[in-house]
């Protein structure tokens, strides 16, 4: 793996990690988001579907907590889960906790990490947990990490020890990933922690960066975690600390505020989660991102995608976005799109835009059809994978801060 | 072994399979010379149907979680949208707004609409018949809704439909006694009104439903009847509701040998493979059933030989497709033991289940069809009750007397 940067304004980083999976043939250019996946199944949707999406990102997601349950079987298939998945051609990532469920805090010990699965929780010691990743055989996972250390009400003490264990579990699984035959060609990740004490974020970045790993999970940035500004600052202090050369993936980061503020802090990876939860609540994606007044976003004003998304009246904390609706989405549910025939985006290229109106998915929320579902994902992956388009083109061109008025709508 | 096709003559001329007035072409490819099949061509407004053909029904307007993309790429040519539902959600003057049907769910192929009829049956405790037509109560709304053949034609018109049902009054099959001669008397009334407030027979074909329960007479006297209407298309109604077996066949025998050779004949209800294999040896062309859906939404999966349960412990590390020779799109790509993990996670596991019994049905009345083109429907359906049933032993009886009533002996 290789991360080719060019040369842009200092803090900002673009460009492409080259040299991926264990053929060492695909690449994924950064900033970029990850491809979200249940159990290597991006939520909803068949691989006909997410065929009709076009280009998807190289490198795709699996949360070990939608796949623990199944490691006796990964064991017995022996060729890994994204083969079991039937993905032939991706770049696995193996996170630990899903990012659109909850995550329970105070159940990890120095010993032990909770996850939380579908079958409930799971205690993972570092052996246990390089096990189950030899079953999955990710082509990149994320070392084990104590991430219970919560900004708010958490000491000093707990967030150094949070620290501290994270960088002993790494240590361990150094020793444990060269030991296992089928992690070998895999990249392991160091995990940032720190909460909100600058000292300490800086520390776990200086001693993460001190250990063989091939890239860095920011762990404790989530949405619901803290705030966007004391967000920023972290990132900025911990990003100095890691090497240029190594990608940087920030967790349960996926409004597009916080990403476009993420990537101003040199992060170059997310995770894809956030058209997923917008799905969820029956919600499409609808800001927009097109930097030129081009005839495209010429039709989307006036089709009102701004006045519809109810980003003006709509209470908007920013912490709640796994829970609630945010000022990007519009939510289908809502009787005034009952008879509305225009696409969820006009001059969206998606299958669903191309081919159903707001009313159409409307009526399959209100009648609880499963297509719903499908088509507002089909939708939502779309919207996000070339909103981090947008992200690029507007490095390239040195153009964010424009990107970030139109993004905000200010 | 060639089959007794129909004439070059017909076959070449499509305007002899017309029916008067009615934009429906039936072209007899052809029929099995030992049994009752037949293999046709049924043209309609948006495409042609390839018959025998199995209909997988989209209540509310969408086939549960496959797109209309993916439905047209398993081949499929006909699909069934429920009046009733459409009717009261999102309601006929949006959907015309959409232009019909078609254009708010995107479906490019046929559509074939029901009356609204059947939930008589269904939420007979919401509704009330007389012979103005059904009184509905809205489960929505509460209100009183009156169903007549007007309004349910009307309805269809909005819909659009290729082929839309007339609205019959539905009586249960174990239902006996002098309802039953009501409920197909009056099915004949409606029959007239339906046809007189068509708006588009130009546009839109009207089958009428022929009842009687399972009293021979009284199916005798509504085929008597309807077949003087000069309509494109006939089903076989108030079956499948519960009845023995036995009762079933004999009805569905005794319609096909009165319903005219030149138009279809659309048995209602009616889903699971034997059955369809059945009554395509009794001379039926046209089927639908929830049953392929619905039972992929439970995960079970369709077979050759039966069904397989995948939510079962003993497909865990089963790494086969769900058959090894099935080509869909999920037997393709995923293995039992990937789709029973995947049913514990995420509503994908559903839709690759429904797109494999689609495929499983569309594939089995293609095969069906094939043998009849072949002439060799008679082994095809040897060989086909071979592989659904472990031995003889286990032939449900009536199917083998039923297939036995048109030459075609099993043992």
């Amino acid at each position: 793996m290789k991360l080719e940067l060019r040369g842009l304004a200092p803090g900002t980083r673009l460009g492409v990690l080259a040299g991926l999976g264990r053929s060492g043939t695909r690449a994924m250019e950064v900033p970029g988001c990850l491809l979200y996946t249940h159990c290597g199944s991006v939520p909803h949707l068949t691989h006909d579907t997410l065929d009709a999406l076009g280009r998807l990102p190289a490198v795709t997601q699996l949360p070990l907590a939608t796949v623990a349950e199944h490691q006796e079987v990964l064991e017995a298939f022996r060729e890994g889960a994204a083969k079991l998945a039937g993905l032939h051609d991706t770049v696995l990532f193996c996170s630990l906790q899903d990012p659109a469920a909850p995550c329970p805090a105070g159940y990890n010990t120095s010993k032990s990490v909770s996850l939380w699965s579908a079958a409930g929780r799971i205690e993972l010691t570092v052996p246990k947990y390089v096990a189950m990743q030899a079953a999955v055989r990710p082509d990149w996972y994320q070392s084990l990490a104590d991430g219970d250390a919560q900004p708010a009400g958490s000491s000093l003490k707990r967030v150094r020890r949070s620290v501290e264990r994270t960088l002993t579990h790494l240590d361990e699984c150094v020793l444990l990933h060269q030991k296992t035959a089928e992690l070998v060609g895999a990249e392991l990740f160091g995990v940032v922690e720190g909460a909100d004490v600058r000292e300490e974020r800086v520390r776990s970045a200086r001693e993460t960066a001190k250990r063989p790993v091939g890239g860095f999970v920011l762990d404790g940035f989530q949405s619901g975690v803290m705030d966007q500004a004391l967000r920023a600052q972290l990132i900025a202090a911990v990003t100095a600390e890691l090497p240029r050369d190594k990608p940087r993936l920030v967790l349960g980061v996926g409004r597009p505020d916080q990403v476009l503020s993420c990537v101003e802090g040199g992060v170059d990876l997310f995770e894809g989660f956030f058209p997923f939860v917008a799905t969820e609540r029956g919600c499409a994606l609808c800001f927009r991102f097109a930097m030129e007044p081009d005839p495209e976003s010429a039709v989307q004003e006036q089709n009102g995608v701004t006045e519809d998304g109810g980003s003006s009246r709509t209470e908007d904390p920013e912490h709640q976005d796994l829970q609630q609706m945010t000022r990007f989405e519009m939510n289908l549910n809502d009787r005034r799109y009952r008879d509305d025939l225009r696409p969820l985006v006009v001059g969206c290229g998606c299958y669903c835009c191309r081919n159903h109106s707001r009313a159409y998915l409307h009526h399959l929320l209100v009648t609880k059809e499963l297509l719903a579902g499908v088509l507002l994902m089909l939708h939502n992956v779309s919207h996000y994978s070339s909103f981090f388009s947008s992200v690029r083109e507007a490095l390239a061109t040195d153009r964010l801060e424009t990107l970030k008025s139109v993004v905000l709508g200010v | 072994m060639a089959a007794s096709t129909v004439g070059e003559a017909e076959m070449n001329s499509a305007s002899r399979g017309a029916i008067a007035g009615a934009p429906l072409v039936l072209r007899i490819l052809a029929e099995c010379p030992v049994s009752k099949a037949r293999a046709c061509d049924m043209t309609l407004p948006h495409c042609t149907v390839n018959t025998p053909v199995f209909m997988p029904v989209g209540t509310q307007g969408t086939m549960k979680g496959v797109t209309a993309e993916q439905l047209e790429n398993l081949g499929c040519q006909i699909c069934l949208g429920n009046t009733y539902h459409l009717g009261m959600r999102p309601g006929p003057e949006l959907i015309e707004k959409a232009k019909g049907l078609h254009g708010f769910m995107n479906w490019r192929r046929s559509l074939l609409t029901d009356s609204g009829g059947f939930q008589m049956v269904s939420l007979v405790e919401l509704s009330q018949v007389t012979e103005e037509g059904v009184k509905f109560r809205s489960p929505y709304d509460n209100k009183e809704i009156l169903l007549s053949p007007e309004q349910s034609i009307a309805i269809q018109n909005s819909l659009g439909s290729d082929i839309m049902m007339q609205l019959d009054d539905v009586v249960s099959s174990t239902v006996t006694g002098p309802r039953v001669e009501e409920a197909m008397r009056r099915s004949i009334r409606w029959l007239d009104r339906c046809i007189a407030a068509n708006r588009n027979p130009e546009s839109q074909n009207l089958f009428a439903i022929i009842q009687g329960g399972l009293n021979s007479e009284l199916r005798h006297i509504c085929l008597e009847e309807m077949t003087k209407r000069d309509v494109p298309g006939f089903a076989i109604g108030g079956l499948s509701g519960g009845e023995e077996k036995d009762d079933f066949w004999k009805m569905v025998t005794l319609s096909t040998d009165h319903l005219p050779r030149e138009k279809p004949r659309y048995l209602m209800g009616v889903g699971y493979a034997v059955d369809l294999v059945v009554c395509v040896a009794l001379g039926c062309d046209m089927f639908d059933c929830v049953f392929p859906t619905r039972t992929a939404r439970f995960g079970s999966a369709l077979v050759p030989w039966g069904s397989l349960q995948l939510k079962h412990k003993q497909y865990a590390k089963d790494f086969q497709p769900i058959d090894p020779e099935c080509t869909c799109p999920t037997c393709r790509r995923h293995s039992r033991a990937y789709l029973h993990a995947l049913l514990k996670c995420d509503t994908a596991a559903l839709h690759h289940i429904t797109i494999h019994n689609i495929s499983y049905q569309l594939s089995l009345m293609q095969s069906v069809r094939q043998s009849i083109i072949d002439g060799c429907f008679p082994q095809f359906v040897r060989a086909f009750m071979d592989r659904m049933f472990p031995s003889r032993e286990q032939y449900p009886r009536w199917a083998v007397d039923a297939l036995a009533s048109v030459g075609i002996t099993l043992n």
